[in-house]
């Protein structure tokens, strides 16, 4: 005559519960390991050459087996692409999530604008590079450009920026709203200084996750702002340089002085971006917007 | 009048006013004009992609001397200008559908571990690492995946061709680390964060009742999940996969570098070469001439096609969802 167990779940059942534990930690470790090693790598070989040099010089007349050289074209070309791109996407992004949030409510138009934000979300960012190429280069005729890249990297941060505004103007109280109005406020007032400054550091937050995401795309700034090794500080005249570009143009040639050039261009390029992320978090987390 | 027809004759009042964009004002008019105008901006931008990808092109479809679809090769500026798709889609599909095979259980179990393992306290800090490895711009996933992970990935490949050779996949004839399962599961880590986070949010959701009422009936953590947590998810996990697998299928930088430059459709995982659209497009861009430019203009409007597709049928998948709960 067997006994049964009361004390707890069979051996069988046991086991397997044990067993998912641990599929499951093994499987946020193996998250983990790429994240560990790629920061590592990326620092132990970007310091090599992350030096003044680096920074305050550019790749003019230096050939792919030279040492020395640096990214400084890189860096001002990137600021100023990734600038103008912000100048470009944020406005549009915020009236378009003001449209949709206050003044939409459920219409077709709002609806249809819902579903193509989502839709851009999911536009590689190598065909928003041969949307500009299409039209601003092969059409209009101008030359490869920084602004060209500004514009192909503001199509990318326009859904971005549209969906967090949404979110953050989503969280802003009805009340806010009616109690501006009930005070003879117009509409226009009401958004842009009530409800608009309300959901402000959401907005900020967001905006920063945005660019520091559009920060680090290659692919769409191959078509447009094509490569160069001298300094070209205007964006709007002539082939310019950009930070992911530089890694890209470096890690491609064999000899391992311009691997080290392109370790460090990571490097700084993950300092830029990961500054931004903990930026946009910090602020975040110092402000959040008024609860419902 | 009881207070809650007041505040339904309130929300009504609010209702007529949102259906109304002005009150008639100079300034008001203008702001919602604006703000009506981004809303359609953003409509134009869209279909102005379609439009001008189409327009572009159509002059290298006119002088495709090849089967655009089925054709393998790829000389769009030779004098008999012969160039098709097969393999970039070959590619393309087949790498991302084994980073999508890679990612989705991991991505799962990540979800699981932030979301019910994990100490309460630490799930926030932990979603956030995780989320990390999306901030990692692709470019830098290309040089760690060409200057660290393909030499790991050499040594790999061998064992797998040497001992494992038996099954096609990891036959053929040379084997290297530049081969489509690398691309695969560098793709696969940049996928992770997307799919695990979505996952993560639609496992939040899952009614506290659904696991107490499991719990009752004495079921083992796992069994909660099982009978409680993943029913309920199924559709997100989804369409979680999904709108990874549409990140995969446009990523290129880190794809063109980690790839070799060997071309040609093969289902040997491990042969070093393979092409995508997108690597296709950012390796040869730069030498391209004006009908070679069409061609990968072409090749791109195909891929924003598919990748269009994807997404939609995920945001379907989602928005049925909210349907029902």
């Amino acid at each position: 005559m067997s006994t049964v167990n009361l004390t707890g779940p069979s051996g069988i059942r046991k086991f397997k519960d044990k067993l998912a534990f641990v599929a499951v930690c093994a499987a946020f470790a193996l998250a983990v390991i790429p994240l560990v090693t790629l920061l590592y790598t990326v620092i132990k070989n970007g310091a090599k050459r992350f030096d003044m040099e680096f920074f305050t010089h550019s790749m003019n007349a230096i050939g792919g087996r030279d040492a020395g050289g640096g990214a400084y074209h890189a860096i001002i070309g990137t600021i100023e692409q990734v600038g103008l791109a912000s100048v470009i996407s944020i406005p549009i992004g915020v009236l378009t999530a003001v449209y949709l949030v206050e003044y939409g409510g459920g219409r077709r138009l709002a609806r249809i604008v819902t579903f193509f934000v989502d839709v851009m979300t999911g536009v590689p960012s190598i065909v928003s590079g041969l949307f500009v190429f299409a039209f601003w280069i092969a059409l209009l005729g101008f030359e490869y450009m920084g602004f060209a890249g500004s514009l192909a990297l503001a199509v990318l941060m326009l859904p971005t920026v549209v969906r967090a505004t949404e979110e953050m103007l989503k969280l802003v109280p009805n009340d806010l709203r009616e109690a501006s109005y009930a005070l003879g406020v117009p509409r226009w007032r009401t958004i842009c200084f009530v409800i608009l400054p309300t959901a402000f550091t959401g907005i900020i937050t967001g905006v920063m996750l945005a660019i520091a995401r559009v920060m680090g795309e290659t692919a769409p700034l191959l078509m447009t702002v094509f490569v160069t090794t001298a300094i070209n500080n205007s964006p709007f005249k002539g082939p310019q340089m950009a930070l992911p570009l530089f890694v890209w143009d470096q890690a491609q040639l064999p000899q391992q002085v311009a691997i080290d050039r392109a370790w460090a261009g990571a490097l700084t390029l993950i300092l830029f971006v990961m500054l931004l992320n903990l930026a946009a978090r910090l602020i975040a987390r110092l402000r959040k917007p008024v609860s419902r | 009048m009881t207070s809650e027809t007041l505040e339904q004759g309130a929300t009504r009042a609010l209702d007529g006013r949102t259906r109304k964009m002005s009150t008639g004002r100079l300034g008001d008019r203008l702001f919602g004009l604006s703000a009506k105008g981004s809303g359609i901006l953003l409509l134009v931008i869209m279909a102005a992609i379609a439009v001008f990808l189409i327009v572009k092109a159509v002059p290298a479809l006119r002088a495709d001397k090849a089967n655009f679809l089925t054709s393998q090769e790829w000389n769009p500026d030779a004098a008999q200008s012969r160039f098709g798709i097969a393999q970039l889609t070959f590619g393309t599909v087949l790498s991302s559908v084994l980073a999508l095979i890679l990612a989705t259980p991991v991505a799962v179990g990540i979800a699981l571990f932030i979301a019910f393992y994990a100490p309460r306290r630490l799930a926030d800090g932990l979603g956030y690492v995780v989320d990390l490895l999306a901030a990692v711009p692709s470019i830098v996933y290309g040089l760690w995946g060409l200057q660290f992970f393909v030499p790991k990935m050499n040594g790999v490949a061998t064992f797998l061709h040497d001992d494992f050779g038996w099954i096609p996949l990891f036959g053929g004839d040379t084997v290297g680390g530049q081969c489509i399962l690398t691309a695969s599961i560098v793709l696969a880590i940049m996928i992770l964060p997307i799919i695990s986070s979505i996952t993560r949010e639609i496992f939040l959701q899952v009614p506290r009742a659904n696991i107490e009422a499991a719990l009752a009936l004495g079921a083992t953590r796992w069994e909660v999940i099982r009978m409680a947590v993943l029913p309920f998810g199924r559709s997100g996990m989804i369409s979680a996969s999904m709108l990874g697998l549409g990140r995969a299928l446009g990523e290129t930088i880190a794809v063109a570098l980690v790839l070799g430059t060997a071309s040609g459709i093969s289902l040997h995982l491990l042969k070093p070469g393979g092409n995508t659209f997108a690597a296709n497009i950012a390796n040869t861009f730069a030498m391209a001439g004006k009908i070679g430019q069409s061609a990968l203009i072409a090749s791109g409007l195909v891929l924003f096609v598919i990748t269009l597709l994807v997404n939609m049928a995920a945001r379907a998948v989602i928005s049925r969802r909210k349907e029902f709960v």
